[in-house]
């Protein structure tokens, strides 16, 4: 599904990634975790094709297609979704028409016919009902005045009505109380499938107690330094990231 | 053009002895401005002789005015000379009575303008009025409205059928004198539309004009005037559209609304005359006057607009809020892009007692275009408990453009409750992600937006109106984005 290979990524020309090497295959769960400024949050981005970050070497493969080559959209439509860290506000903009216009946009992509506003607004209910997200939500402005919860809440929703192939959870738990947390992974677990594919972006173990990885990968100053089964990730918790981050260095 | 100068002058001549004259051949006035040409068109009009003594007045008192120069807008000198002051559609000696009888050519320039006329319209239930290049070829919905005593007709048409109505409000909310442009306009206008709403009367319909600039070389200068008598409603629409072309345009309307006791008046623009290319070549010079009179106590006047098109937009309907406890509004989406420039807004005059007012505009600078809102809240002293609310928005896109706020405030009675708001922001590249992460293409990301930062001006819209609002931002925004 997913095939990483020796990507190496600059900010403002200082090296952030230095040769990433990471495979997904379908259905599979794997946790990124390392320190702050590890790179963690930088390769989720690059994989969904935000600007700002410039490409050095290496490849994204998704599906067999070369993913740097697409415009973010595209990425979108093949089946990308990123659950993003700070969810933006956008003001006037209702939550449900965003969503309509996004899974219409995926649809066209894809040769499907698009939805209307009465097959939509049935198919949106229930998923809103199955993730926990509020009716009163849906109408609302994108994001706006939306508790942190909320926020995150709304991007599992948004997931869930997208139904993309391979999602990245960038941050999720962050700003999360465990209520909250539990919430948000149960609506994970709910999606996950044989042909759909994470990729959970964490500092905590704490969120895969609840979304359970099939890997475990640590970042550190721009490198994959350790990869390993679930129990890295409880390694981890107890030994904290030095260890790993002094045997990269 | 059949005709030299020399016939028209000589025909000129001929009919003014005459008085009325309604046989001519010629269906453009050779350009220029003088005496002559108002007779002529006052003739093509077979207008009474005191509205031609009126438009006389008017050319000599704007021959005594100077241009304005206080706008924030920049273009070449404007030869009024050069302009020719009236043209008519060449089928218009006979007016036609059905669509049958219209030109297909025009029919089928509507169509590819996307222009809904007279089954859509049906469907709808808007009547229509367009006017094309000057003349009104078209009216329906006449029956029904007579029905219900409702008078809309072209003005030319109202001078001949209701010349007491238009002789007792013409000019009355907007003075021969106002400004430069509606002096001008008050000399040269040739046609527009009229609208009379009885007493106690709700107008079975929205009221709907097409505005549309066709002939080379022609300026505009319609002239509009709407009078809600006491305890009536009408909501008026007025969209304009223009082919592409290369030399600038002069367009510079009046509007008069009159609203007596208890009366309200709903005035919705859509505005998309041709801006331009990309490089601010050619495009329309919209100078226009538009200004509402609520006359009567509780009475009440709104406008909404969107300006999307114009190289120029010079505009700003007001309200005088003259009877006590009447209400002002106004609405505006201005955008511009590549080489636009727009400096509109409002003025909102408080005179009675317990007078409201509402200001919400939204100003999109895009490419190079240069957008500014200039309003005036004014309340006298004798506007006991007056109340404003103004907020006035700004969104920015990319780093050529400009966005400039000029807010005149003059409070002379201290019972005053003005409140203004302002802001001004960029779409953040966050947002843009944001949108494109969810499949949502770069463009359409722009226009939901967009969109949203409008929404509040939007809402006021009729509903299909706000529908082509949004569609026309779309496409005016087109390459506004990378």
């Amino acid at each position: 599904m997913l095939k990483i290979e020796n990507l190496h990524v600059e900010v403002a020309g200082k090296p952030v990634l230095r040769g990433i090497d990471l495979t997904v295959a379908p259905g599979e769960v794997h946790a990124i975790m390392g320190p702050n400024g590890s790179g963690k949050s930088t390769l989720a981005h690059v994989i969904a094709g935000r600007e700002g970050y410039e490409v050095t070497q290496g490849s994204v493969k998704f599906n067999g297609k070369e993913l740097l080559a697409l415009e973010p959209e595209a990425r979108a439509a093949e089946g990308v979704f990123l659950a993003f860290q700070y969810p933006v506000e956008i003001p006037g903009v209702n939550n449900v028409y965003m969503l309509k216009a996004a899974l219409n946009g995926i649809r066209k992509y894809r040769g499907l016919p698009e939805l209307g506003a009465a097959e939509f607004l049935g198919f949106i209910k229930a998923k809103a009902k199955a993730v926990g997200l509020k009716d009163s939500l849906l109408n609302r402005p994108v994001n706006q005045g939306f508790s942190g919860g909320e926020k995150k809440r709304n991007e599992i929703f948004q997931m869930s009505v997208l139904e993309p192939l391979l999602a990245i959870l960038d941050e999720t738990d962050s700003g999360l109380d465990i209520d909250a947390l539990k919430a948000v992974a149960e609506g994970v677990n709910l999606m996950r499938s044989p042909g759909r594919s994470f990729v959970v972006v964490t500092h905590y173990q704490r969120l895969l107690d609840y979304i359970v990885p099939d890997y475990v990968h640590v970042l550190a100053q721009g490198r994959i330094v350790k990869s390993g089964p679930r129990e890295l990730a409880l390694e981890l918790e107890a030994r904290g990231y030095d260890w790993l981050v002094e045997a990269a260095a | 053009m059949s005709g030299t100068t020399q016939d028209v002058r000589e025909l000129l001549g001929q009919k003014y002895q005459a008085g009325f004259y309604t046989d001519i051949e010629q269906e453009q006035a050779p350009p220029g401005l003088n005496e002559d040409t108002l007779r002529f068109i006052s003739a093509k009009k077979n207008e009474p002789s005191w509205l031609l003594e009126w438009r006389l007045k008017a050319l000599e008192r704007w021959r005594a005015m100077p241009e304005p120069k206080w706008a924030h807008v920049h273009y070449p000198p404007i030869d009024f000379q050069a302009i020719s002051y009236y043209a008519a559609p060449k089928s218009a000696k006979d007016k036609p009575q059905s669509l049958d009888e219209v030109d297909p050519k025009l029919l089928e320039t509507y169509a590819k303008l996307g222009i809904p006329l007279e089954e859509q319209k049906m469907l709808a239930g808007v009547a229509v009025d367009v006017v094309f290049d000057s003349v009104s070829v078209h009216t329906t919905f006449k029956d029904k409205l007579a029905a219900a005593g409702v008078i809309f007709c072209s003005f030319a048409e109202a001078v001949q059928k209701h010349p007491e109505l238009v002789r007792r409000y013409l000019g009355s909310v907007v003075p021969v004198t106002d400004n430069y442009y509606a002096a001008l306009n008050s000399a040269v206008f040739s046609d527009g539309s009229f609208v009379y709403i009885p007493k106690g009367t709700r107008c079975p319909m929205e009221l709907s004009t097409y505005f549309r600039i066709n002939a080379m070389n022609s300026g505009q200068f319609e002239r509009t005037l709407i009078i809600a008598d006491e305890g009536s409603y009408v909501s008026y629409l007025e969209g304009c559209t223009a082919p592409m072309r290369d030399e600038n345009q002069l367009h510079a309307a009046v509007v008069e609304l009159v609203a007596l006791e208890r009366a309200e008046i709903k005035y919705s623009t859509v505005q998309n005359w041709y801006p331009g290319d990309e490089n601010g070549v050619g495009g329309i010079y919209n100078f226009v006057t538009k200004r509402g009179d609520c006359r009567g106590a509780h009475s009440k006047i709104s406008w909404t607009q969107v300006e999307t098109g114009s190289a120029i937009t010079w505009k700003y309907p007001s309200c005088v809020l003259r009877g006590d406890h009447s209400v002002g509004e106004f609405y505006s989406v201005a955008l511009t892009n590549h080489h636009q420039q727009a400096d509109t807004g409002t003025k909102m005059v408080h005179l009675g007692r317990n007078t409201r007012s509402t200001i919400i505009s939204k100003g999109i600078s895009a490419g190079r275009g240069q957008n500014a809102y200039r309003g005036l809240v004014r309340i006298a002293k004798s506007a006991e408990n007056a109340r404003n609310y103004t907020q006035c928005d700004s969104l920015l896109m990319g780093d050529k453009c400009g966005a400039h706020t000029f807010p005149y405030i003059e409070v002379k009675n201290a019972s005053a409750k003005i409140e203004h708001e302002a802001s001004t922001s960029k779409i953040s590249d966050d947002q843009l992600f944001y949108l494109r992460q969810r499949g949502i293409r770069a463009e359409d990301a722009v226009n939901l937006i967009v969109n949203g930062f409008c929404k509040e001006v939007f809402k006021e819209l009729p509903m299909e109106f706000a529908v082509e609002a949004q569609k026309l931002l779309g496409i005016s925004l087109e390459g506004a984005v990378g």
